[in-house]
């Protein structure tokens, strides 16, 4: 099982402002807010990529700072929004880039992981194919599927949804939630407030830097959060599970 | 080894030794009594062909890790403003008399990398990032063509100026094994470094963030890149004088024979580099020109420019 993301008094001038938390693997957080937030900041912050202010990230006993830059990429899969491919690899060769952290780990071990993490994407007909010529969906899970090859503890995407059709998103979430099966921790920046309360196990939500709710879905996306916090009239529809937001227009008063 | 390096390898045994026989005067293997054919294979083409194969080498590497670094096909080592740097040092000593040591031109180039090496380290800043690292490499690139453009402007004697101009459009001819000594040992080095940087370098494929959460470390990848290309492209015009096109060229050429990760496009990239400019400078060699023999600098932007434009037409049609 993997170790917990410790966050105390996490502070980054101008973006986030005293934010603690303690998650735990296992489960699948989602951290929501308006745009500017501090949703990509968190994140950046919960992979070792930024270094805060003040306060500290620790993964379990460790704060990040002090953890080999290796060793961290080895426990801590991140996924950029919007991720670039700068080169036409083929799609088992951007997966094979998830192995960089594994330096003078046996090939065997390496094609063996690169190998699990093509088939829990559903990859296998495509390893050969070149990333250009891959549909948005399929770009997506080939994506993950180099996040999955480093066997990371903890999986982190931002807006990993983004640009998917609904078919695509929903069997990406499934994946997410077949890894945090596994005992993975996994945490996701979503915009799309009903796949947050449908399918995240947890929900961080941030205003201008702060954390305003951490708790369930029911909890941290309640009517009344959501209200003070995107300053809309809302009102949740249907059944939990599969959920939907009913936005009333927007008043422009805070 | 993949096919590529074989099949380079393979080019460079047939090419090398063709290249000590093609010349103004031809040599015939199978008639010893071509007059002075040692002398002119041992001083004169020997040590030419092992030029044009360590300054090709080290431009191919710094091209392909160049390219990879920035993430663009359409990178050149020049980018850097090493070369500039190298060539302003090398100006210095025309300026001051070159002739006074056969050793003055080279090891002021040198000097002139090396200067452009510190600066743009001091300049890049400690984040590492990369859009700002590429200006400061373009305005070390301006401040030293404006530098020599002075320094050539100033020139103490028409023959000086003259002299400055025409090495400044990189050749191979007229060198010693002086030269190789020189310049082989500083490209081994930098391609060494080079090749350090390759894991690195296919991690940033994924973009600077997500080549940081790989473990990338981006002041020491930075710290790679300017010493591997600052030994290999201020080697090259230490001895050469300034030579374009082959870096940006000859990756592009490769990369559809590797896997297109940057790290296997290194070594392919220094053979490929080597097989280029021998072949080319075989060509300058060959060309009957009146005055003189073609300036292989020139020889390679005439096939360089016209290279990189058919490049940014593929490009913005996104074939690329």
């Amino acid at each position: 099982m993997a170790g917990d993301l410790v966050l105390e008094h996490l502070v980054v001038t101008d973006r986030l402002d005293a934010i603690s938390s303690h998650l735990a693997p296992g489960a699948v957080t989602a951290i929501c807010g308006p745009n500017g937030a501090g949703k990509s900041t968190l994140l950046s912050c919960l992979a070792g990529l930024l270094t805060p202010d003040a306060g500290t990230v620790g993964l379990g006993e460790i704060p990040l700072s002090q953890m080999a830059a290796d060793a961290r990429a080895r426990s801590l899969g991140y996924l950029p929004q919007a991720p670039e491919v700068a080169w036409d690899l083929s799609v088992e060769t951007l997966v094979s880039l998830g192995r960089l952290p594994w330096r003078g780990a046996p090939a065997q071990e390496a094609q063996a992981a690169i190998d699990a993490a093509i088939a829990a994407m559903d990859l296998g007909g495509l390893r050969t194919r070149s990333v250009s010529r891959l549909s948005g969906g399929e770009r997506a899970r080939a994506l993950m599927a180099r996040v999955l090859a480093t066997k990371p503890d903890w999986l982190l995407a931002d807006e990993p949804l983004a640009n998917l059709d609904l078919a695509h998103a929903a069997s990406l979430m499934r994946r997410f939630h077949e890894q945090a099966a596994e005992g993975r921790g996994v945490v996701l920046v979503l915009h799309d407030l009903a796949t947050a309360m449908n399918h995240a196990d947890r929900v961080l939500v941030l205003n201008r830097g702060r954390l305003i709710a951490d708790g369930t879905p029911d909890e941290a996306l309640s009517e009344a959060v959501i209200r003070k916090v995107w300053s809309v009239d809302v009102q949740w529809l249907g059944e939990r599970g599969t959920r939907a937001l009913a936005v009333g227009l927007a008043s422009d008063e805070k | 080894m993949n096919r590529a390096l074989w099949a380079l390898l393979l080019a460079l045994a047939v090419v090398v030794p063709l290249s000590l026989l093609a010349g103004r005067v031809w040599i015939d293997p199978f008639d010893p009594q071509t007059r002075n054919a040692l002398v002119i294979v041992l001083e004169l083409r020997m040590p030419r062909a092992a030029l044009a194969l360590v300054v090709g080498a080290g431009l191919g590497s710094a091209g392909a890790a160049m390219q990879g670094y920035l993430r663009n096909p359409l990178a050149d080592p020049g980018l850097f403003g090493i070369a500039p740097g190298a060539a302003l040092g090398a100006v210095l000593s025309f300026w001051a008399g070159y002739a006074a040591s056969a050793w003055l031109l080279p090891i002021s180039a040198l000097l002139g990398a090396g200067g452009a090496m510190a600066l743009l380290a001091l300049i890049a800043g400690r984040d590492g990032g990369i859009a700002l690292f590429t200006l400061a490499g373009l305005m070390i690139a301006s401040l030293a063509g404006a530098l020599m453009s002075l320094a050539i402007s100033l020139s103490p004697t028409p023959f000086a100026m003259s002299e400055i101009v025409t090495w400044l459009m990189g050749a191979l001819a007229d060198r010693s094994w002086r030269e190789v000594w020189i310049a082989a040992p500083l490209t081994g080095l930098g391609i060494g470094l080079l090749m350090l940087a390759g894991r690195s370098l296919d991690a940033l494929t994924l973009g600077e963030a997500a080549a940081r959460s790989l473990g990338v470390e981006p002041r020491k990848l930075q710290a790679l890149l300017v010493a591997g290309v600052g030994l290999t492209v201020g080697a090259s015009v230490a001895v050469a004088g300034i030579i374009g096109f082959v870096g940006l060229i000859v990756p592009h050429l490769i990369r559809p024979l590797t896997d297109r990760r940057p790290s296997s496009l290194l070594l392919p990239s220094a053979l490929a580099g080597a097989l280029l400019l021998l072949m080319a400078d075989c060509l300058c060699r060959i060309l009957p020109l009146a005055g003189g023999e073609l300036r292989l600098g020139i020889a390679l932007s005439l096939i360089g420019a016209p290279f990189f434009l058919h490049l940014l037409i593929k490009m913005r049609r996104g074939l690329a």
